[in-house]
């Protein structure tokens, strides 16, 4: 079977994300990195997101993105109601491309980071962020 | 040149104890005899650096007795290794004989009857003796506190840790990191941590406004013509597992990528040895021991592990040193042309009746228990079960703890929290109230009663199950599965979250469980703010009253399977 790199896309997302999101929610993830990346072919080295395993505090969730010589970064919570949580651009006079925010998770799901490079191509990686009601640490 | 797993494998046979054996048929006086300090302390000095380690001694400065785990379940890659193995497996595996004094002090294998053979285990002032002993043997011994240090005493709570601060700094010790040291609040642990001759490590401790580092992440030693470098951290979940709004200016978390910068940076500076002071729990500090490279030693702590041979990941060993004082590791290390050379280690069990109290120590801890002393050894009642907490589900101190609650708050089902902190009882001993604040007591012991539904109760099963069974060591806050009374459930760890937790039963009336009704719960330790209710301790007192003689019978209602 050969894919298309559209499928592969496609299964690659679904294979991490599809049995924790309901199919709206995967068509909304799916359509904001299709929009993003214009259907491109993403590679995964790149880009590095730092997300914490556990979120300490669903509401407000740390995450970082760096991607040297990227001229934007899009970051996409996969669980959310509204996935798409921001997309950073670089200028050329940017020092580094590389930035910090924090966002809402509604449950545990995977954050995905996906790197515009300057030659056009594009790179992706994604953490798992758990949401836990917490207690009983021993 | 000798691999390490050969050195490791010579060096354990070096360090075994030697003239015992026999199966738990000796009178105390016997054991005594045959077993000496000499015996117990005996090493062979080895290389030019020593570490001892201490952790998660969770202020029980006097010996106690301690019943080590039946159940300790491994999923994924470490289904069935150390620390997943119990009993007569872990006796197998670590070649110990049955009945032996390693055997009693490493498993929980006819405990009872050894216990009284072998008596009661740790104190902080045979811990004293035995650190002593190695500062004669290698006068520059680091001594390393890996945390879980200050709480878990009555005398801890009343004094907000003092007691247990005066005896570790007596005591020496020259670096620690942390964990339910942050439960008596951010102003307490800075009150303490500056007044601290020594530093308190955490390379994951991150202002929580700013996301910047907070603590210091490591310090420097030269000892033995070696710089060493030992860098802390802290229990990475602290906001989630522990109340996070009594410490909110912080923030926590694995940070690994940061580990890695440390190290590296370490090594720049001239570190010809990198160690680890972890509170991670051991299957986090053995996923990390994978990920993050330069690493020489890691000091594991927090899942109250005693594992008697260093395990190897890559160039790393990993040393689990137990809990409540039970256990100090000594490692000697020869560090040669800025690089690990080999090893010799030793977890050296202090067994109180054998190891001579330091009288210093021994006195410093009289002192600071003299005010309160009428108050903690007043008798409550007494047990003819043994009584015990440490293993994945719910020990006999649980099950009595579950009833206070049902009994004493009028509930339909009780909720008690996995922690893995609590000295045991042997049938026939006194219950103080010392012996319920080592099971209980804590800066959050709130007894709250309310309502949940039953799809509630089910979606707390599968969360705390997650974090014990998630089969990614990073994904687990340690601890253990929590304890309930009043309701019967069964859980397949094997499962994703969600479906591991099947059959849950209102064990009063056989019905199962129904997700839409309501019930009427009690539970302790929980993390929310505002928490009201008397405090566990008294709810338990009260029934231990009321009952006299604590007899529990076996507890089936929990099914575990997919093991």
């Amino acid at each position: 079977m050969k894919l298309s790199r559209r499928e592969a896309l496609v299964l690659a997302i679904g294979s991490v994300a599809a049995a924790a999101i309901p199919m709206t929610a995967y068509a909304a993830v799916e359509e904001a990195i299709a929009t993003f990346t214009g259907g491109a072919a993403v590679g995964d080295a790149g880009v590095t997101l730092t997300a914490p395993e556990i979120a300490e505090n669903g509401n407000t969730v740390p995450v970082s993105v760096s991607a040297p010589g990227a001229t934007s970064i899009l970051i996409v919570a996969a669980g959310n109601p509204t996935p798409g949580v921001c997309q950073f651009n670089f200028g050329e006079a940017a020092g580094a491309q590389a930035a910090s925010t924090r966002m809402r998770l509604a449950t545990t799901q995977d954050v995905i980071a996906i790197a515009k490079m300057a030659d056009g191509s594009f790179a992706r990686a994604s953490s798992e962020v758990k949401v836990t009601i917490g207690g009983c640490g021993g | 040149m000798i691999s390490r797993r050969e050195f490791l494998q010579a060096s354990v046979a070096a360090s075994a104890i030697v003239g015992v054996s026999g199966i738990g048929n000796w009178s105390r006086l016997a054991a005594q005899q045959r077993l000496t300090q000499d015996q117990l302390l005996q090493f062979d000095t080895f290389g030019n650096v020593t570490l001892v380690h201490i952790t998660d001694i969770h202020a029980h400065l006097k010996p106690i007795w301690f019943r080590e785990p039946d159940t300790n379940i491994g999923v994924g890659e470490v289904k069935g290794l150390p620390p997943h193995i119990t009993g007569l497996d872990f006796i197998r595996e670590f070649d110990l004989t049955e009945g032996s004094p390693e055997a009693y002090a490493l498993t929980h294998s006819d405990f009872t009857a050894l216990a009284k053979t072998y008596g009661r285990m740790g104190g902080m002032d045979r811990v004293a003796t035995v650190v002593n002993a190695i500062r004669a043997d290698r006068p520059e011994a680091i001594l390393l506190d890996g945390g879980d240090t200050w709480h878990g005493s009555m005398t801890s709570l009343i004094t907000k840790g003092q007691d247990v601060v005066d005896v570790m700094n007596r005591l020496g010790v020259e670096a620690m990191t942390s964990h339910w040291e942050w439960t008596f609040g951010t102003e307490r642990v800075q009150e303490i941590v500056d007044g601290l001759p020594f530093p308190f490590l955490g390379q994951n401790i991150f202002d929580a406004e700013w996301d910047e580092p907070a603590f210091d992440p490591y310090t420097f030693f030269e000892r033995g013509g070696v710089k060493i470098a030992v860098i802390g951290q802290a229990f990475p979940y602290m906001p989630i597992a522990n109340p996070g709004w009594k410490f909110p200016e912080y923030s926590f978390g694995i940070r690994d990528g940061r580990m890695q910068e440390m190290v590296d940076e370490v090594r720049a500076e001239g570190a010809e040895l990198v160690v680890v002071l972890s509170h991670n729990g051991f299957d986090v500090d053995r996923k990390m021991a994978s990920r993050v490279t330069g690493i020489d030693v890691i000091l594991t702590g927090h899942t109250h592990d005693a594992i008697p041979e260093p395990v190897l990941v890559g160039e790393t060993i990993l040393i689990a040193s137990g809990s409540h004082g039970k256990f100090v590791s000594r490692v000697d290390l020869d560090v040669r042309d800025g690089r690990m050379m080999g090893f010799r280690h030793k977890l050296i069990p202090i067994f109180s009746d054998v190891i001579a109290p330091d009288p210093e120590m021994a006195s410093l801890i009289d002192e600071g228990r003299a005010p309160y002393k009428d108050q903690l050894e007043e008798v409550i009642g007494k047990t003819e079960s043994l009584l015990y907490r440490r293993g994945n589900f719910n020990g006999t101190w649980d099950d009595l703890i579950c009833d206070a609650m049902l009994s004493e708050r009028d509930a339909e089902i009780v909720m008690s929290p996995g922690v893995r902190w609590g000295a045991s009882l042997l049938p026939g001993d006194d219950i103080t109230r010392e012996d319920i604040h080592s099971v209980t007591s804590m800066t959050y012991g709130e007894c709250y009663r309310t309502e949940m539904t039953g799809e509630f109760l089910n979606v707390i099963l599968e969360d705390v199950a997650d974090n014990l069974f998630n089969p990614d060591p990073y994904y687990q806050q340690g601890g253990d599965m929590v304890r309930v009374g009043g309701m019967g459930f069964h859980i397949d760890v094997s499962q994703a979250m969600g479906s591991r937790i099947s059959n849950m039963t209102l064990l009063k009336t056989g019905e199962p469980i129904d997700p839409a009704r309501n019930y009427v719960v009690a539970g302790w330790a929980s993390v929310n703010e505002g928490t009201e209710g008397p405090q566990i301790w008294d709810v338990v007192e009260s029934h231990i009253r009321k009952i006299g003689t604590v007899k529990l019978e076996p507890n089936s209602s929990v099914k575990v399977t997919g093991v």
